[in-house]
């Protein structure tokens, strides 16, 4: 499935022309990024002021793109876009490069939130990019009681039986899981992984589809009433017409952070450098903000969003709404008993 | 070789000559050589042997020898891996339901495919053409394509339910997407010229007097086509169930789109081990050579039972 989003995506990216830019530049810039995740124009408008080309491939999963560049892209590409733990692994692994916060004159535009993080202690290797959260979404027409608690994915009303869409992401699933449980999302403690493991095969047979790509999709279609999605996705659907709301569960939910990383053996560390301090100009990455719909970690972007964006319900928890958390790294001891329970989900 | 070289250009039908031919065969034969051990050979044997090293943890390989893959396919030591070994079910459950489903989507296709090609073959010259034609239009399309496509289609407030609730024949929606009919829908959809062509290939040789023959000596229609036209056009439908039966064995656009990926099948597990968190290259290798080695098996069956056929 992720081979086919790739498929869609390189097709998107062709067709949109992206990665064309000015004929003969001075250097180039080559990029790693998600899919549909940043505007045309803004690369262009990067490519033109620093007279640089830009090219730039895409990814559907932090995953995927760990897997690609560990069979031989390191070298081809200067920054990519990986999520909070993803950083944190590929640091672990050697694949990032380091630069001072001196080398960025916008380093200080930082949100202060965001610039001592866990996975990146003090920004050594990344720059924020997009933060948001993920959760899930109801059609308002199907499902009228309280949604907020993770009961409506785990352990559904009968009504929505059988119309539920999840992400077809371990890391999210399973930490969602985690959270309706109250259980920490590394662990050992084998009672606590096998009430994880009964949850997850007892709630299988009432969800419809796994997808991630087409989570916005299922939505507005109404093939599901209820989705797993990021809030951003998740927006875009509610703009499409859906009566869908998104939900802030009691129980928690998932925060996440995409960060601009400066990859090792980069071939224009330079431009990477003046790349991440243009994605760091609250113009730049509100242009960002505005396309993606997620919520930017810079100063003074505030005032340059859109003013639907700004009061989205997606964008904005409710006052009473528990802090989002992370999608914790585990150790290899650990993961694996982590990944079989994924295999035995989807067996 | 040298020394025949010359010889070449002065006897003007080298491939008449026995020994002259042979060095020159080999030299006309090296790219298609080269072809089979770059693309074939080489990538297989790189497979082979990513199966049997130790796996990194979040993708790649340490190079050292392990059989670990083959005992995590085909032993189950519990959640924590401390029980004693059992038989796995979990992955050869996954390929039982891919050569399953792949069976069932050949079935359907040949029962569809047969009597189009039929129809086809015994249609005059003039408009055979077309016919054929009209098969493989759909297949310029590209294949993700067509199967988001069919998904649109028989969702449940799609074209089809509309339709068949505007003409009264259903009350409801007929709820398709998500499930295994959907799934065989796609497959089929997917493959059905792979089995049209090739029987339409057999049909259209086949010498129709034999039939007329037949009937002339008070064979019955289901006769003449179980004992006259079956026998003569196997080879045609025999290729064509493989050509169906391999590729549905790892397809995983349709299980995806239209099943719901609810389930693995042998085509997405593999692309987890080498895309998805668990990051397991190895055990991904393991799982083409077990499948590889299915597929061998099938042609070898059929190739024997060629041989066999070509003796008699």
């Amino acid at each position: 499935m992720k081979f086919r989003q790739t498929v869609l995506s390189s097709v998107l990216a062709a067709s949109l022309g992206l990665g064309v830019s000015t004929a003969q530049a001075e250097g180039s810039l080559s990029i790693y990024h998600w899919f549909e995740y940043i505007p045309q124009e803004l690369l262009d408008k990067f490519a033109k002021e620093n007279d640089v080309e830009v090219t730039m491939d895409t990814f559907d999963s932090n995953e995927s793109m760990l897997a690609s560049l560990k069979a031989g892209k390191m070298g081809s590409y200067d920054v990519a876009v990986p999520g909070d733990y993803m950083v944190e692994i590929m640091a672990g692994e050697g694949l990032l490069d380091t630069f001072e916060s001196s080398e960025l004159s916008n380093f200080g535009n930082i949100e202060d939130q965001w610039v001592d993080v866990d996975f990146d202690k003090g920004r050594k290797h990344s720059i924020p990019y997009q933060w948001g959260s993920t959760s899930f979404m109801v059609n308002r027409d199907v499902y009228k009681e309280d949604i907020r608690t993770t009961d409506i994915i785990f352990n559904p009303p009968a009504e929505l039986e059988g119309k539920i869409n999840v992400l077809d992401s371990q890391g999210e699933v399973i930490a969602l899981a985690s959270l309706h449980l109250g259980i920490p999302q590394c662990t050992q403690d084998r009672e606590l992984l096998k009430s994880l493991n009964a949850l997850l095969q007892d709630a299988k047979p009432k969800w419809a589809s796994f997808n991630s790509d087409g989570a916005k999709d299922v939505l507005v279609s109404g093939d599901a009433a209820v989705g797993m999605i990021w809030n951003g996705f998740g927006a875009k659907a509610r703009e499409e017409g859906a009566n869908v709301e998104y939900s802030y569960p009691k129980e928690g939910y998932v925060v996440w952070m995409d960060n601009v990383v400066l990859l090792k053996d980069a071939p224009n560390r330079d431009n990477a450098i003046k790349f991440m301090d243009f994605l760091l100009e609250p113009e730049n990455i509100a242009a960002v903000t505005n396309f993606a719909r997620y919520t930017a970690g810079v100063k003074g972007v505030g005032e340059l969003l859109d003013a639907d964006l700004k009061a989205s319900p997606e964008a904005n928890p409710p006052a009473d709404a528990p802090a989002g958390t992370f999608v914790a790294v585990c150790d290899e001891e650990t993961q694996k008993f982590y990944d079989q329970i994924w295999t035995n989900l989807k067996k | 070789m040298a020394a025949l070289a010359p010889a070449t250009p002065a006897n003007p039908s080298p491939v008449m000559s026995g020994s002259a031919f042979d060095p020159m065969r080999r030299r006309l034969l090296l790219p298609a050589w080269l072809m089979i051990g770059f693309f074939l050979v080489l990538p297989v044997l790189m497979m082979l042997v990513y199966s049997f090293l130790t796996k990194e943890f979040r993708g790649g390989v340490i190079w050292e020898f392990s059989a670990a893959s083959y005992d995590q396919f085909f032993f189950d030591r519990g959640l924590f891996g401390d029980e004693p070994a059992r038989i796995e079910w979990t992955y050869i459950t996954i390929f039982w339901r891919s050569i399953v489903q792949a069976f069932v989507a050949t079935v359907i296709c040949l029962l569809i495919g047969f009597p189009t090609a039929y129809f086809i073959a015994t249609r005059p010259d003039s408009t055979r053409n077309i016919w054929l034609f009209l098969v493989t239009v759909p297949y310029w399309v590209n294949l993700l394509i067509r199967t988001v496509s069919m998904k649109f289609l028989i969702r449940d407030n799609g074209p089809l339910n509309e339709w068949l609730m505007m003409a009264g024949l259903i009350d409801s929606p007929i709820h398709l997407i998500n499930t295994n009919i959907a799934v065989q829908l796609g497959l089929f959809y997917s493959y059905l010229p792979f089995m049209v062509l090739p029987i339409y290939a057999s049909v259209e040789r086949f010498n129709f007097s034999l039939a007329e023959a037949a009937a002339d000596l008070y064979a019955s229609r289901w006769t003449i086509l179980r004992r006259v036209i079956l026998p003569a056009v196997k080879p045609g439908i025999i290729a064509g169930c493989i050509l169906v039966f391999v590729p549905s064995l790892g397809a995983f656009l349709a299980p995806d789109l239209l099943g719901g990926a609810k389930n693995f099948m042998i085509g997405s597990l593999i692309e987890e081990q080498f895309k998805g968190n668990a990051g397991n290259w190895p055990f991904g290798a393991a799982c083409s050579m077990i499948l590889l080695s299915m597929v061998l098996l099938v042609l070898m069956l059929y190739a024997r039972n060629q041989a066999r056929a070509g003796v008699q």
